[in-house]
Formats: structure tokens, sequence, C-alpha cells
């Protein structure tokens, strides 16, 4: 088929999520407000001494990302296995990767984004300096979409498999940690005043091979559980 | 042409058929019958590639659907047991993706006057999840009607749940598509007259 062809599908499956998300904004919204709760209860427990909390601020902020991603992940392709539409997506002429491409990044548009923008606004609540807030910012906006490339791969392996929610867990848990450390790192490194360069390449570098390899292997893992 | 040769599926510990050939040509129908958990099901999905038989070939055009594979995806319109609509769209946006993923051109015009002629007026702008099953139904068999260009269709109990209105509207459509010079493989329990079209037998579960 034509380039156009694969486009208007990549188009296709895109819309049809977000609008789906929009349909169903409590799904979206469960995953914003676990992250911002779980981010502005530390402050509480910990107590207000500002030191502490700034020592700690890029670690709470990117744990509580991680888990926000996974909390979400059950939903990705669940909804498609269950209802049909996974096997339409398996049977069109397009290329699988770039249909799940296109569900992996309307997945990261409702999850992941919104973390991203409200990211800046809890930072200040730990008192964190301007300039690592914006790296705060810049390290959620490459670790977050490798966060739903690598969690999609899980999703994906463990669909159609009773318990799959603690499974993927597992499964995932392990391959968010060089994305945690390095995201979290940018942001400790820059509030001391080493610079965050080395680690944002380092978090890019994750997200362009996550890009490259995750679709292939979702769409081998959507195929397989299927049969 | 599909041929399929010497096909087996186990399921399980349990080998549902062995040894299974048959093909089928242009203008033709098969229809595959059998008791329930005999493998009917199973059949449809081998034939259009979503699950691997455990033995022999499936071919379309002489060659293997496997090494075809978006090749033969272009030529295939699956319809499985579930409808493939999304429950918090409605009819009409439901066909509108499906068609835009098919790469199928369709003004929405035309898209919400096939939603018309399958009874689904009114229905066609309410979420799927709100509709009986019989509707629902519908609207996937809906898309039938834009699938004229595909020669190859595979359907998983068409007739289920649609009532007599539907069901007729339906075998015209079929028949229409062997006229055509498609071909049609399906599954059903019922007994559907299909005007002017010769329908072949395949029972599973037999030995």
């Amino acid at each position: 088929m034509t380039p156009v062809g694969a486009g208007a599908a990549f188009r296709a499956v895109l819309e049809r999520d977000l609008l789906i998300a929009l349909r169903r904004r409590a799904d979206v919204l469960t995953t914003f407000f676990f992250f911002v709760i779980v981010v502005s209860l530390f402050p509480l427990g910990i107590g207000p001494e500002p030191e502490t909390l700034r020592e700690i601020a890029p670690g709470v902020v990117w744990v509580s990302a991680l888990l926000a991603a996974m909390l979400s992940l059950a939903r990705m392709f669940s909804g498609d296995f269950a209802d049909g539409t996974l096997e339409q997506l398996v049977l069109t002429a397009q290329p699988l990767t770039l249909l799940v491409l296109a569900k992996v990044g309307a997945h990261w548009l409702t999850t992941g984004l919104p973390l991203v923008l409200i990211g800046p606004l809890l930072g200040l609540q730990f008192d964190l300096p301007g300039d690592a807030l914006w790296i705060l910012v810049i390290s959620l906006l490459i670790g977050t979409p490798a966060l739903s490339m690598i969690g999609a791969v899980g999703a994906a392996l463990t669909l159609g498999v009773r318990g799959g929610g603690a499974l993927t867990s597992l499964l995932v848990l392990p391959l968010y940690v060089p994305v945690l450390i390095f995201g979290a790192g940018a942001v400790a490194a820059t509030a001391n005043g080493t610079g965050a360069g080395g680690h944002l390449s380092l978090l890019g570098a994750m997200l362009m091979l996550s890009l490259v390899f995750a679709p292939w292997a979702i769409a081998a893992a959507l195929k397989i559980s299927l049969e | 042409m599909l041929e399929v040769t010497k096909i087996a599926c186990v399921r399980g510990s349990r080998r549902l058929f062995d040894n299974l050939s048959f093909r089928l040509e242009s203008q033709q129908a098969l229809r595959v019958l059998g008791e329930n958990g005999t493998g009917k099901t199973s059949l449809l999905r081998i034939v259009a590639g979503l699950a691997s038989a455990e033995a022999g070939d499936v071919s379309w055009s002489g060659r293997r659907i496997g090494e075809l594979g978006e090749d033969y995806r272009r030529q295939l319109v699956f319809l499985g047991h579930a409808n493939g609509l999304k429950d918090d769209l409605t009819p009409l946006e439901n066909l509108k993706q499906a068609l835009a993923l098919a790469g199928i051109d369709a003004t929405l015009e035309a898209i919400r006057d096939s939603l018309q002629r399958e009874g689904l007026g009114a229905a066609a702008e309410l979420p799927v999840k709100v509709l009986s099953q019989g509707q629902k139904r519908r609207a996937a068999l809906a898309r039938l009607g834009f699938c004229a260009g595909k020669p190859l269709w595979v359907l998983d109990e068409p007739f289920a749940a649609l009532d007599a209105a539907a069901v007729i509207r339906l075998a015209a459509t079929i028949a229409g598509q062997l006229r055509r010079g498609g071909m049609v493989l399906l599954t059903t329990h019922q007994e559907v007259a299909l005007p002017g079209a010769a329908v072949d037998s395949l029972q599973l579960g037999a030995a």
C-alpha cells in the first residue's frame, strides 16, 4: 500500500485512541492524580526541611512518574484484545509496528504528557531551583515516552494472561531502572551544579533505542497473544 | 484462489482436526459446519492468518499466506466472533475508523447511509455500549458493504444475533460478493439460503 495509506491508518489509530481517552476521562485522570498525590505526600511525610526536600525531589518525582506509568499499562491493549479490534489491527495491510507506534503515542499523550506538564509545579513543592525545574521538565519529556514504549512491550507480552498486571510490573520495572537513574540523575546533577548534559544524552539514547526496537517487540508479542 | 492443504489444529491436548484440505475458488462459498468446540473458529483464524496451523499450509494464488503477509491481508476481510467495535465510540465513528485502517475511501455520507440501511439510523450516533447485541452485530456487518474490492471474506457466525430481516440482507450481501467473483468462508448454525449461489459444506468433528 502507498505511504499515504499507512499515514492514514496511523492517524486513524491515534485519533481513535485519543477519542476514547476523551470519552473515558476517569482513566486518564486516575493516572494524573495518582502522580500528583504520591509526589505531594512526600513533603507531608518527611517534614518541611528545605535541604532534605531538595535532596530527595528528583528521585521522588521520577519514582512517582514511573509508578504512574505502570498504573496505566494494563489498559493499553486489554480493551482492544477483548472487543476484537486488536484482531482487526493485526489483519490490516499496514505494518503492525506502525499501528503499535500510534497506540503507544496516544498512550503517552494521555498519560505521559500530563505528568511532564505538571512536573515543574510539583518540583516547586520541593523548593527546586529554577534551572533544576527546567531540567526536570526536559528529562520527563525525554523519559516518559521511553517508559510508554518499554511498558507497552510488557503489556503486550502479558496480554490475556491471568494475573497479567503483577507480571507486567515484574517484567517492566527492571527495564525502567536505567530511565529512572538517568532521569533523576539529570535533575540531581543540575541541582548540585555538575551539569545534566551527559544524563540527558543517555536518556535520549534510551528513547531512541526504545523507539526503534520496542515496536517490533510489541508487534511480535501481540501476534503471539492472539494465537 | 484459496487453498488449504492438510492442516491440523491442536488446542491444549485435543486434536481438533487433522489432514484437512479444501479449495475455495472464485464465486464459491464454503460453509463450515460442526458442533460447538469442533474447531470452526480455529479453522477460520488459521485461514485468516491470526493463528498458525500445527501442520499443513494455507496458500493464496499458489503462495503461502505467511510469505504474502500484507499482500494477503489486503485481499481479506475477517469478521470474528468479537465485533471489533469500541464500546465508547458510536457505530459511525467505529466504521469510519475501520475503513480508514483498511485503506478504503468512503465519505461520511456513504458511511451514514450504510448504517441507515442496516437499520441503525438513530443508533448510529449512540455509543456502541448502549446498543443491543443484534445492533452491534449489524454495526460490525455494515463494514462488508464497503469491502466489495476484497476477494476473500472470512466470516465467523455472521448470522448470530440478527433478526429475520437482517439475515435476509446479509444473505444478499454475501450473494453479491459471490456474483462479483469473490469467495466467502463462513461458519453458521443456521440454515440460510444464499440466493443464486453455490454453497459447499465442510463438516468438522464428524470422525
